[in-house]
């Protein structure tokens, strides 16, 4: 059940670098991270990738493979040819460190923006909440961070200069969480329109295609958050509340 | 001299798992300045992979849970082997440390009034895990990891910095611990991304690095299991304690190849799987041990109403503690009853009264990764599994109470701490060790540092010897590749010291030890294009991490060779009966000889006796199971009667 196949994978660091051809065994049952680590066994013991768990649950091995933002964990050769030229390329949208390794550092520095979960004065122990609340939440908890939605997202994908006021489906994903969350005190709605660029997005849902634990980005975390903003900035009793002085203004939570 | 980066803190903490994490949350918490020091990014250590829940007796579920009950069962999953105090301190604290995790945000599955809900798993009395589907160990990264960037929220408000008092370095390797005489002052290490040097100038250093699963063929583990944090301790003068106890999962995926090892979580098992042969008998009815028979159903029957009503009914055998699983599993297989692939079938298809849609419902994860992985549809095929090394009990010997190893300065929490778990560790447990124990080992290095009259200083010659050894395999040249070596290891390790261990395989497994010694020293690797030709450079990575996988397969090898008994995770085929004198025996390892090439000596160290109130737990009679005659409660030593009554008695009033 062995074969040779031609895989052409991206070699090189930030500065340049080129695809260079491979024969490679394959074998039944096999995944493109594993024909990664044959070469790096066999022919090319300094290529450079990231990986840990094997199993579609770290989000280490994000990578294009024939152009297609995946990760190299989930990705069988099955679905290929035997004769078909595999291609694998480092995440597009995040500057090459070397061959299939990106810094991603982007995401981190994100991460940081966001006002952290505020539990109000509940104390630990006391929090009662029922599952139907929790799951909306939930869903976004899955998220194992591999990265592909926001590099698949043409906002930042080949605008560079954008990204500074986007913090990309992932982090959108977060302030939704956050926001769905029946336990958190803290009003980050009218952030994530200003700050972290919610507006950008024009819901083409390329980040709910790739994303590998099925997350409905855009349907359930996306697209509710700008209803939501909507609601904050349109709701007429905050409207008429602000007017006569009731409702103050400066409310909401400011980007940590 | 290569150059060399600087860095001074006062808490460096090696591993960013559940225990890293919350070790160095702790020590930010108590004021020091924190450093984080991962081998991957941030958030995809192998505490992601945990499926099953984290343990602790809140008693949600069933009210008649609490601390006491799960420190027995906690101790009889161990075979007593277990320090008393630390299972005693985990049953204790485990509670607090999963609120405070709500506290942070993380959001567990609920019961109908609103509570933690928490679910039945093997070894454990009542329904006691935590748990967010089958992916609890990522709620529970992700929740310490948001807590981190919380606190630097903090520090950045206060001082315009997000690193100022706790800083994350990522894609980092820790390749030795310094010492200033024979106390810790910091650790060496190289950033992946660069293979630039750093120090790490600080008075604690708190090891967090998991465990040893890539010494081994067949594992669960990902590439960063290689035991650094055992190997950094021996290497520094600390002890490892019980390193023959390696817990082999049950249920491995055996197919197919590619992920040959990676986990079948305990949970499909809790949630009504069974466990076939190749004739479809539920086997394990054959293998409930002497000491388990009154706990366990003997027959499908009761097994199955078990699940419903667990008052009155004994549980299915299929929830036995992880090593008896595992060697039924083995002894199928070798009986000629396994799957095609080498295992045996798991099944839970027509067993859920909501079909298909309730597997999708209990176990997402599952049904997820076989059909992505495997290509099995879980809810219409059974799956194949087999035995799979997964968790390594033995580890740093450390102080209960403050995770301090016997090196001053040097603190350990987590798997690549030992004691905790005795002979084989209960599913569960290990996310509530994490926190527990990573909570501890912050707390405590935080205290020593507080007492220390003045910081030690690195020496340069520890500095140099360092770089000189990292830099040794692009002096040499022509030398092996490092995969090759590290593929015989593991083989090695799979033959000769796997799940069922006998004298002269043992014995063949140190000498093959010794000849891959001078092959691991002889590797070499060639300069990449950037960086000195050490950027993001991963053959290289693995010729160092090498030494370590050689240091801890050593140790483990030859623990297991010493002890001439079979218990959890250590089973002699030529040995096959529990001793209750080798039960007051720790196993404890240090590095001697030559230091240029120090080797793992073994010492037997005696068992310190349980506290009375905490032996006064158990009934006498099961007592009897494991301790020798003189360490019964006094008076039912010589014969039983009249001791047993007063026992029982006191058992009682805990149920």
């Amino acid at each position: 059940m062995s074969y040779e196949a031609t895989f052409r994978v991206w070699r090189g660091d930030d500065g340049e670098g080129e695809l260079k051809d491979y024969a490679v065994e394959v074998n039944e049952g096999e995944v493109v991270l594993d024909i990664i680590h044959r070469l790096q066994a066999t022919q090319a013991p300094d290529l450079a990738v990231r990986w840990n768990c094997k199993a579609g649950k770290c989000g280490s091995c994000s990578a294009e493979v024939n152009g297609v933002p995946r990760l190299m964990c989930m990705t069988r050769m099955s679905t290929f040819e035997p004769e078909e030229t595999i291609t694998v390329t480092p995440v597009r949208t995040f500057p090459v460190i070397r061959d299939l390794v990106t810094d991603v550092s982007f995401n981190y520095e994100k991460a940081r923006q966001i006002p952290s979960f505020d539990p109000g004065d509940v104390q630990p122990g006391e929090f009662r909440m029922q599952q139907e609340d929790v799951e909306r939440s939930q869903e976004f908890r899955k998220c194992i961070e591999c990265f592909l939605c926001n590099n698949v997202c043409h906002v930042i994908r080949d605008h560079e200069e954008n990204k500074p006021d986007f913090a990309g489906p992932r982090f959108l994903m977060r302030i939704a969480e956050l926001e769905m969350h029946p336990a958190d005190a803290s009003d980050r709605r009218e952030i994530a329109q200003q700050d972290h660029g919610l507006g950008f997005c024009n819901i083409t849902k390329c980040c709910t295609e790739v994303c590998p634990e099925h997350i409905k980005i855009t349907d359930n975390a996306l697209i509710p958050m700008k209803e939501r903003v909507v609601g904050r900035r349109y709701d007429p009793v905050v409207w008429l509340g602000t007017k006569l002085g009731i409702v103050k203004k400066g409310q909401d939570t400011p980007s940590a | 001299m290569t150059e060399i980066e600087r860095h001074a803190y006062d808490v460096v903490v090696i591993g960013a798992g559940g225990a890293g994490l919350r070790a160095a949350i702790e020590a930010r918490l108590q004021g020091k300045k924190t450093a984080i020091i991962s081998k991957s990014l941030l958030g995809k250590a192998h505490t992601v992979m945990a499926e099953g829940g984290a343990a602790a007796a809140m008693g949600n579920v069933n009210p008649n849970d609490n601390w006491q009950v799960h420190f027995r069962d906690t101790m009889r999953g161990g075979k007593f082997l277990n320090n008393w105090r630390m299972a005693e301190l985990h049953a204790k604290e485990a509670p607090d440390r999963v609120w405070e995790l709500e506290h942070w945000g993380a959001l567990f599955d609920r019961t109908k009034d609103g509570k933690i809900s928490q679910r039945n798993f093997g070894g454990h009395e009542y329904p006691r895990l935590a748990h967010v589907g089958d992916r609890t160990g990522l709620e529970l990264i992700r929740t310490a990891q948001q807590k981190i960037v919380a606190l630097q929220q903090e520090d950045h408000r206060e001082h315009g910095d997000y690193d100022a008092r706790l800083k994350v370095w990522a894609e980092t390797t820790v390749t030795r611990l310094l010492k200033d005489g024979d106390r810790i002052c910091g650790a060496f290490g190289y950033v992946r991304e660069t293979g630039k040097f750093v120090v790490f100038e600080a008075p604690a250093v708190v090891l967090a690095t998991g465990g040893i699963g890539k010494a081994f063929k067949v594992t669960s583990n990902s590439w960063e299991y290689t035991g650094d944090g055992h190997s950094l301790a021996l290497l520094a003068g600390a002890t490892l304690l019980n390193m023959e106890f390696v817990q082999f999962h049950p249920t491995g995926m055996v197919w197919p190849p590619s992920v040959k090892g990676i986990l079948v979580t305990e949970s499909v098992r809790g949630d009504r799987g069974v466990l076939k042969n190749s004739d479809g008998k539920r086997f394990m009815f054959e293998y409930i041990p002497e000491v388990f028979k009154s706990q366990y159903a003997t027959s499908e029957e009761e097994g199955d109403r078990w699940y419903d009503d667990p008052d009155n009914n004994r549980r299915p055998p299929e929830l036995l503690p992880r090593d008896e699983v595992a060697r039924a599993i083995n002894s199928e297989v070798k009986a000629g009853r396994g799957s095609p692939h080498g295992g045996v079938f798991l099944t839970v298809v027509d067993r859920m009264p909501g079909g298909a849609e309730e597997i999708k419902r209990r176990l997402p994860a599952m049904h997820h990764q076989f059909k992505e992985l495997a290509d099995v549809d879980i809810t219409r095929e059974a799956m194949e599994v087999g035995p799979t090394c997964h968790y390594v009990m033995g580890g740093v010997e450390v102080d209960p109470d403050t995770g301090a190893a016997l090196v001053p300065g040097l603190f350990a929490a987590g798997e690549c701490s030992g004691g905790m778990h005795g002979s084989n560790r209960l599913g569960g447990n290990s996310l509530t060790d994490l926190l527990v124990f990573g909570r501890r080992a912050g707390l405590g290095a935080a205290e020593y540092v507080d007492g220390l009259a003045g910081r030690p200083a690195v020496p340069a010659a520890e500095v140099e010897a360092a770089a000189a050894e990292a830099l040794a395999p692009f002096e040499r040249e022509g030398g092996e590749n490092p995969y090759a070596v590290h593929a015989e290891l593991q083989q090695t390790m799979n033959e000769l010291v796997g799940i069922i261990r006998k004298e002269e395989e043992l014995e063949r497994a140190l000498e093959a030890l010794d000849k891959l010694r001078e092959r691991v020293a002889g590797v070499s690797v060639e300069p990449v294009a950037v960086n000195d030709g050490r950027g993001y450079h991963p053959g290289w990575h693995l010729a160092l991490d090498l030494r370590n996988m050689l240091i801890v397969s050593e140790a483990i090898a030859k623990a297991a060779l010493e002890r001439q008994e079979s218990r959890g995770g250590h089973t002699r085929d030529d040995h096959p009966g529990m001793s209750a004198e080798w039960r007051k025996v720790n196993l404890v390892c240090r590095l001697g000889g030559d230091p240029s090439s120090p080797r793992v000596e073994l010492r037997r160290q005696p068992m310190e006796p349980m506290r009375d109130d905490l032996i006064g737990l158990f009934e006498t009679d099961e007592l009897k199971k494991y301790l020798t005659a003189e360490e019964l409660p006094a008076g039912v030593a010589g014969d039983g009667a009249a001791g047993d009554g007063a026992a029982e008695e006191k058992q009682e009033g805990d149920r």
